[in-house]
């Protein structure tokens, strides 16, 4: 049997076929069973000393209680059209045409697809859903008479005078004229805080979809307080992150990257961006047999030597 | 891993020396290309190219076998349903398990991959099983995605009310919606396990048609020249 490594005879550049080499017993069952083995043992020491970490949920009956004001003041939001969501274009409205790649208006493209109008579904349509006393249904009487304009200047005005307190409590709001609002919005208040908000926005026994109840949470203040608090922020690698010390989704430390880059991050098209240069690199992943230089990396910096040690020493002697 | 017991390659028969099937009978077109897409011994077998001789190699079968455990932990809590791991403390082990299993599997994936890059695997005709494996990943990532969407606690609800923007920014959004967790859970226990499972097996079936790819700059015997046109562009 005589072999030889061959870069004097036709160069790296010729792979042959790997049946036409010498061969030796390999095990893949047993190498099977035994990773097998090893890494279950791993996974069950790994979960029984470390767990999982499982924080409840925030209802829309906790951020009341803890964050009032926040509750109010998102409210007020949706009213006014301020608020994310209201903003926020496809696929929930059309009320801007969203992010886009250069000319690219890709988020306009996927369009309206899942519905929302803010004030209505998150505030409006609870609120005549519950049982009304005489003073919200006044001033839901009241808020349904009155055109467009007036309500949107009834709760700009109530909005920023909220705004203009040291904490936002509306007990503290200077008088002014804000039509309906201050009710309404106290009521969505005591909805909010007796637990059955959740289900007067969306009336559906089985749950499942939350994207009107999460929109509105998002909304407020208090979920990013929370996140932020927990390190889970966008610019804190808060896609890869888990709170506590618990490992998250490590693999998309790529993609979380670039938001760590304020040109990127900060930008008002920073997801699209980010979007993108992550699929370029994925791209070039992928097609990466075919890209020439980046293909030859491996031969330049031979770290190939270190896996094929044993056969280059081998044929080394040999020859 | 040493090197032993060198043999003489055992070439496997030529799919090309095969007698072609009959092309009026489905059945007999479908298994010979169930029996001709791997070469006869190589489904599963019990030698390997002398050269296979690093840990390395151990990573692939790690994925997999890491794979079989994310599958098995993950069977068990879809049994409970999407909200038993929180009121139960075995769903919880389970859902502990789920998660070791999970960040195990990304790990060896990664030690995998980058393995592959630095022997350019794809060489000799093995562009697919490179491609392939990306897309594995790909599809895995987003099975860990949705699995984090579907817990139904508060790390799903920042995850679904950041990832949204993303989603939406580049018109994802209108199709896949992160805010729905019923969506995403039955896209994390049902449609992407089977993509990753698909891909995977048609990786696996890649591997064992192509074998193991030789080292850089060998060739097995001394006049075994290569084929004309077989210079490979890998600058």
């Amino acid at each position: 049997m005589t072999t030889s490594t061959t870069s004097s005879t036709h160069g790296k550049r010729y792979t042959p076929d790997s049946h036409s080499f010498p061969t030796r017993p390999y095990d893949l069952v047993k190498e099977m069973v035994i990773a097998g083995v090893v890494l279950l043992l791993l996974t069950l020491a790994l979960a029984a000393s470390f767990g999982s970490l499982d924080e409840k949920a925030i209802t829309l009956q906790d951020w009341a209680k803890a964050a009032p004001n926040d509750v109010v003041a998102t409210a007020v939001g949706e009213l006014a059209g301020t608020t994310d969501s209201s903003g926020y274009g496809p696929p929930y409205n059309t009320a801007s045409e969203g992010q886009k790649l250069g000319p690219l208006a890709l988020q306009k493209w996927g369009g309206v697809r899942i519905p929302v109008n803010s004030a209505q579904d998150l505030v409006l349509t609870p609120l005549e859903a519950a049982p009304a006393d005489t003073a919200l249904k006044d001033a839901l009487g009241t808020w349904q008479s009155a055109n467009a304009d007036q309500q949107t200047a009834w709760a700009t005005a109530y909005g920023d005078a909220l705004g203009a307190t040291p904490d936002g409590n509306p007990a503290d709001v200077a008088t002014g004229d804000y039509g309906p609002v201050p009710v309404m919005a106290s009521s969505f208040l005591t909805l909010a805080q007796s637990g059955g908000l959740e289900q007067l926005i969306s009336p559906n026994f089985y749950g499942g979809d939350r994207t009107k109840q999460l929109l509105l949470l998002a909304d407020g203040s208090y979920l990013e307080e929370q996140a932020r608090a927990r390190s889970l922020g966008g610019d804190q690698w808060g896609m890869m992150n888990e709170a506590g010390n618990y490992p998250g989704q490590v693999w998309l430390g790529l993609m979380t990257f670039w938001y760590q880059i304020p040109a990127i991050g900060g930008s008002e098209n920073g997801d699209a961006l980010v979007w993108a240069a992550t699929a370029v690199i994925v791209l070039g992943f992928l097609f990466l047999p075919f890209i020439p230089g980046v293909r030859a990396i491996p031969e330049k910096i031979p770290v190939y030597k270190l896996v094929w040690r044993d056969y280059y020493r081998r044929n080394k002697t040999k020859r | 891993m040493s090197a032993v017991a060198d043999t003489a390659p055992a070439r496997a028969v030529p799919a090309a020396s095969a007698p072609s099937p009959d092309r009026t009978s489905w059945t007999a077109w479908a298994r010979y290309r169930i029996t001709h897409t791997v070469p006869e011994g190589q489904w599963l077998p019990d030698r390997q190219p002398s050269y296979v001789a690093s840990w390395i190699y151990v990573f692939g079968m790690a994925t997999l076998v890491s794979l079989f455990i994310v599958i098995g932990s993950g069977v068990v809590l879809a049994l409970g349903g999407s909200e038993w791991w929180h009121t139960s403390g075995v769903g919880h082990f389970f859902n502990s398990t789920h998660l070791w299993s999970v960040e195990i599997f990304f790990a060896v994936m990664a030690i995998h991959l980058w393995g592959k890059f630095w022997m350019a695997a794809w060489r000799g005709g093995r562009s697919l099983t490179w491609m392939t494996g990306m897309i594995a990943l790909l599809a895995a990532v987003g099975t860990g995605f949705t699995g984090y969407l579907s817990q139904t606690n508060f790390d799903a609800q920042w995850i679904g009310a950041q990832a949204k923007d993303g989603l939406n920014s580049v018109g994802l959004g209108a199709w896949f919606n992160a805010l729905n967790p019923a969506a995403a859970l039955t896209l994390h226990i049902v449609v992407l396990p089977l993509a990753v499972g698909v891909i995977v097996i048609m990786h696996v079936i890649l591997v064992r048609r192509h074998g193991v790819v030789p080292p850089i700059g060998a060739v097995p015997l001394i006049g075994a020249v290569p084929p004309i046109g077989a210079q490979e562009p890998t600058s």
